[in-house]
């Protein structure tokens, strides 16, 4: 056999699919081709991807082995059974450690599973192991994990983007050909454009929240990372659907992706209206990102869309908005990390007999990174007596505006266009001690989130100056995730055939690193 | 220990004029917890009752229990409240070891239940308590110190946390400031309570029992000098838990609050305990209005909107008022007011209503309840529902004296074996030997010989002083333990000495 079709890394979820289903290979064979891909490129906290903080190796070989069982039975639970995935590790896994990028919870097993995880090993999916990010999920570049950044696999001295950067890495990285992730103001979609993958934030309410660790419970939403728009719509199709156990989950059925992403995959898109958002792609975007998204935005009248401007005017405060919205509702949820019931406890220096207090204190200081403790204070001031109307009220209100400037423009068009970042992957360390720069990054994904809505980054080509991948996103109305694949998937035809196909083959070859 | 300076209470209202809150937890009895599914049931092995959610696990989200909800609103319609059509859960954000996530899920700004009023009669005056909001939250963990000698968290040398009760839901009853009470203070306070308490066992929404906690009390006070029209700087002392107590904490206050501001001082608003044994109050911790909950909505759980068509169906299946009951079966007993008075303040009402439906008179089934048995409650400081008799029981013993089968005094002989388990009022009565003697055989050898022994009386009764016979009466009754028929005695006497 050639290469080629040994490299079961190499393969897309939905090949490796139906080479399963085919008995061309095995469930045990290609969880283990991931797992010596995971460990000839991850490396560490020094070397290599690091994308992993836990790989479960026994655990997701024991769960292949189940799902060979289960086909050779004639059996199979989903079409999905027996491909592997990896996991953020901001969601709850019994048997393996969460930990949410941070020291205060290094070393907590769960006793219980997320729905998101449930749902995967009902469906078959052995999980390779738990993803890295930014504590907590703040950041966005995954160097304020406290296990040490990711590396992006295109350029190993640039970021991954974040918070998902781990999950990202992992896929772009053949280490894993499906991951979850979670996006609370882009760090599914940021990742994705950076790293060349296809990522989406779903609807709020479209995937179950019960067992993700919240960051900002009223922005997080749970979604898939993978290499295709059809991988994708096959993973938020098997995640989704209403929890009784997560009273914002949507108690209605959305359509089938599937079916959509393969109805956009034809790259017709006669009839489609398309707005252009006017806020989200002005100046301050780097040239390659706006070249990459202008030709796109002609791909896809080429295909028969109509495209128009569009104003969400509102949308200049987001971030503003944001960064009262999450640090408040994060400083409440992060403060039963107490050092008492779970994770670490770290006793003060130098005295005999500390109090419950004094034990906190300690725990916290060593336990929480910088970025979290930033955040923990704007947001307890935030939400303070006196404050909260001045702060967290406007907060809501503006947040109010820019679902109505949405609301306003989908009254025009059918998807919502721009740039999923302004900027390809920037070097590591390069913006670290300038928070409100690296806040500016999410400028084009964040409104997605204050406003509910679905939406999508589609690998859109390489930046001219640096090589690095653009994204280009979609934003559709909530429930209407299956806009946002149908457009996606065929957005990554049209440019499959100007790039000559999959943009990652592109990225080059990973150098192998002891792990 | 204490150094309160306290005035007369009666003397204190002579210039002060006392304004009273309360604020009333009641803790439901649903199967299940107020955001998971874990059972809601007293007692049990310590961190036996918990999941993930209760726990506040990373992760585990809450999930709002629709029976809890639908007991807050019959609670609030009960209690004459306007129905939120749209109302949100907030974190109340503090610390506090037996609060697992650090915060309570509970209600701000966006009560369940506002704008209420209950009527509450003291002594033939009826004062109206206005309910400013009944709303929803959790209960906490509790927390055990261990090592110490006061079971209290300094000494102790470590604690234990119990997270069954975390989760159970509460509804929160709060009044607004009762003014105009006076002297009547306290047993308005007491009065609303009972009232309150009665409501809430006739909706079956909780078992409110005090000394389980299950209805628990804090009671402000402020005074302000009469006239003035202001309200004073109020304490909150907490957790009052039994009715007696609520009314002897309101007179403490008022004595206290009196004693403070007569000599120039400022009450200071802070949080007070209560002790059972001594009846005063002390210091908790200091309250200031600067105490930041940071309360914000919370973004876990979706609004309640409580469809008006629920409503409606739940107010169309109220139970009767158990004050308009009350005043509906005063009328049908032929209770006087201070009969009804004493049945309701003995605990006794649902007792008696239960014996009287079990076949006794109204007359009776109270003086059982009222004097007989609620002494014996008393005695071994139990409730009078656990004195360990039944209505039904009641009814039976009853119908014994009915039947001429025993005596008043041989009943009480009868409850002493119900509340010694010997079986029903029939058995113990034959087991005991209770039952009256009316056989004239007997009886007569008796008179025959209380005559032999008393002829002084003999001979005035064949005199004609026919009312000397009780003496001789007495001395038959003595001989027959008690277990003789007083009339029949009386005729065998004045027939025998005719």
């Amino acid at each position: 056999m050639s290469a080629a079709t040994t490299d079961w890394t190499r393969r897309t979820a939905a090949e490796l699919a139906d080479a399963l289903a085919a008995g061309e290979v095995t469930s045990v064979e290609l969880t283990q081709a991931h797992l010596d891909r995971i460990a000839a490129v991850d490396g560490d906290a020094d070397s290599g991807v690091h994308a992993f903080l836990h790989v479960d190796a026994e655990g997701a070989l024991a769960q292949a082995r189940a799902s060979d069982e289960r086909r050779s039975a004639g059996a199979p639970l989903h079409a999905l059974d027996g491909v592997p995935i990896a996991v953020k590790d901001v969601l709850a896994t019994t048997g393996l450690p969460t930990t949410c990028g941070s020291r205060i919870l290094e070393g907590w097993v769960p006793p219980y599973d997320a729905t998101v995880v449930t749902k995967l090993k009902a469906a078959g999916l052995p999980i390779l192991g738990k993803t890295n990010m930014d504590e907590f999920a703040m950041g966005s570049s995954t160097e304020h994990s406290a296990y040490g950044p990711t590396r992006n696999p295109w350029d190993l001295t640039r970021i991954p983007g974040g918070s998902g950067g781990g999950s990202a890495a992992a896929v772009a990285a053949y280490e894993a050909p499906l991951a979850i992730g979670t996006d609370t103001g882009g760090s599914i979609r940021q990742p994705g454009a950076v790293t060349g993958t296809v990522g989406v934030k779903p609807t709020y309410g479209a995937v179950s929240r019960y067992g993700l660790v919240a960051l900002a419970n009223s922005l997080d939403q749970v979604g898939p990372v993978t290499r295709t728009v059809l991988d994708s719509a096959l993973l938020q199709d098997l995640i989704g659907g209403h929890d009784p156990r997560d009273s914002t989950s949507i108690p209605q059925e959305l359509p089938s992706l599937v079916e959509a992403a393969r109805q956009g995959a034809t790259g017709d898109l006669t009839g489609l209206k398309v707005g252009v958002v006017e806020e989200l792609s002005g100046d301050g975007w780097q040239p390659g990102v706006k070249a990459r998204f202008d030709e796109t935005v002609a791909l896809l009248v080429d295909a028969g869309a109509e495209v128009v401007e569009v104003s969400c005017p509102n949308i200049v405060h987001a971030i503003a908005a944001y960064y009262l919205v999450l640090p408040a509702e994060c400083s409440s949820n992060l403060a039963k990390f107490d050092a008492m019931r779970y994770g670490v406890r770290v006793l003060p220096d130098g005295v005999d007999a500390p109090s419950a207090e004094e034990v906190m204190r300690a725990s916290r200081d060593a336990g929480f990174g910088d970025e979290v403790k930033r955040r923990i204070i704007i947001g307890t001031y935030a939400l303070s007596s006196g404050y909260y109307d001045a702060y967290y009220g406007q907060a809501q209100k503006i947040r109010t505006l820019i679902a109505r400037d949405f609301d306003a423009a989908f009254e025009q068009v059918d998807v919502l266009v721009s740039p999923t970042a302004p900027t390809t992957a920037f070097k590591l360390g390069e913006k670290l001690d300038d928070p409100l720069a690296m806040y500016a990054g999410d400028l084009a994904t964040i409104p997605a989130n204050l406003a509910g809505i679905p939406g999508i980054s589609v690998p859109a080509g390489l930046a001219d100056e640096d090589g690095l991948p653009v994204g280009f996103q979609v934003l559709a109305p909530a429930m209407a995730d299956d806009r946002v694949y149908r457009v996606g998937a065929a957005v990554e035809a049209l440019l499959a055939r100007t790039w000559g196909g999959a943009l990652l083959a592109q990225a080059p070859e990973l150098e192998e690193v002891a792990r | 220990m204490s150094t309160d300076t306290l005035v007369d209470f009666d003397e204190a209202l002579t210039r002060y004029e006392p304004a009273l809150g309360l604020e009333v937890h009641v803790e439901l009895n649903t199967a299940t917890k107020m955001f998971c599914g874990c059972p809601a049931t007293f007692g049990g092995e310590p961190n036996t009752q918990v999941c993930p959610t209760c726990l506040g696990l990373p992760g585990a989200m809450p999930a709002v229990n629709g029976k809890a909800v639908e007991a807050a609103i019959r609670i609030g319609l009960a209690l004459n409240c306007d129905i939120a059509e749209w109302c949100r859960f907030a974190r109340k954000n503090y610390f506090y070891p037996d609060m697992p996530k650090n915060f309570q899920t509970s209600q701000y700004d966006e009560p369940i239940a506002f704008d209420g009023y209950m009527d509450v009669d003291v002594d033939g005056e009826t004062f109206r308590v206005e309910i400013e909001r009944a709303h929803m939250e959790e209960d906490t963990g509790k927390s055990t110190h261990v090592g110490g000698a006061t079971g209290r968290i300094h000494g102790a040398d470590h604690s234990l946390v119990d997270y069954n009760r975390a989760g159970i839901p509460l509804i929160e009853i709060v009044t607004r400031p009762i003014t105009g009470a006076g002297a009547k203070a306290p047993a308005v306070a007491r009065a609303y309570v009972q009232q309150l308490r009665d409501l809430i066992l006739a909706l079956g929404v909780s078992e409110a029992r005090m000394d389980q906690g299950n209805l628990r009390a804090d009671v402000n006070l402020s005074l302000a000098p009469t006239g003035s029209g202001v309200l004073g700087t109020r304490s909150e002392t907490k957790n009052v838990n039994s009715f007696r107590s609520i009314e002897r904490a309101v007179r403490f206050e008022v004595s206290r609050h009196a004693g403070v501001l007569d000599g120039g001082g400022k009450v200071v608003q802070e949080t007070r305990h209560f002790h059972e044994d001594t009846g005063i109050t002390t210091s908790g911790r200091e309250k200031s209005d600067a105490e930041d909950y940071r309360y914000f909505p919370e973004p876990d759980l979706v609004p309640v909107a409580p469809s008006r068509e629920w409503v409606e169906e739940l107010r169309a299946t109220l139970p009767e008022n158990p004050t308009a009951k009350r005043a509906r079966l005063q009328g049908e007993w032929g209770f006087t007011d201070l009969e009804m008075r004493d049945t309701v303040g003995a605990g006794a009402f649902g007792l008696v209503e239960e014996t009287i439906a079990a076949g006794a008179a109204p007359q009776a089934a109270r003086k059982w309840w009222v004097a007989e048995l609620a002494r014996r409650a008393k005695d071994a400081g139990v409730e009078l529902a656990e004195v360990g008799v039944t209505p039904v029981q009641v009814a039976a013993v009853q119908a014994l004296v009915d039947a001429g089968t025993i005596n008043d005094k041989l009943a009480r002989q009868v409850f002493d074996g119900l509340v010694a388990g010997e079986g029903t009022p029939e058995e113990i009565v034959a087991a005991r030997g209770l039952a009256i003697v009316s056989d004239d055989g007997a009886l007569g050898a008796a008179v025959d010989k209380a005559i032999e022994a008393n002829p002084d009386v003999a001979q005035k009764i064949r005199d004609g002083k026919h009312a000397a016979a009780g003496a001789l009466i007495g001395a038959v009754m003595k001989e027959m333990r008690g277990q003789a028929d007083a009339g029949r005695v009386r005729e065998l006497v004045l027939e025998r000495l005719a």
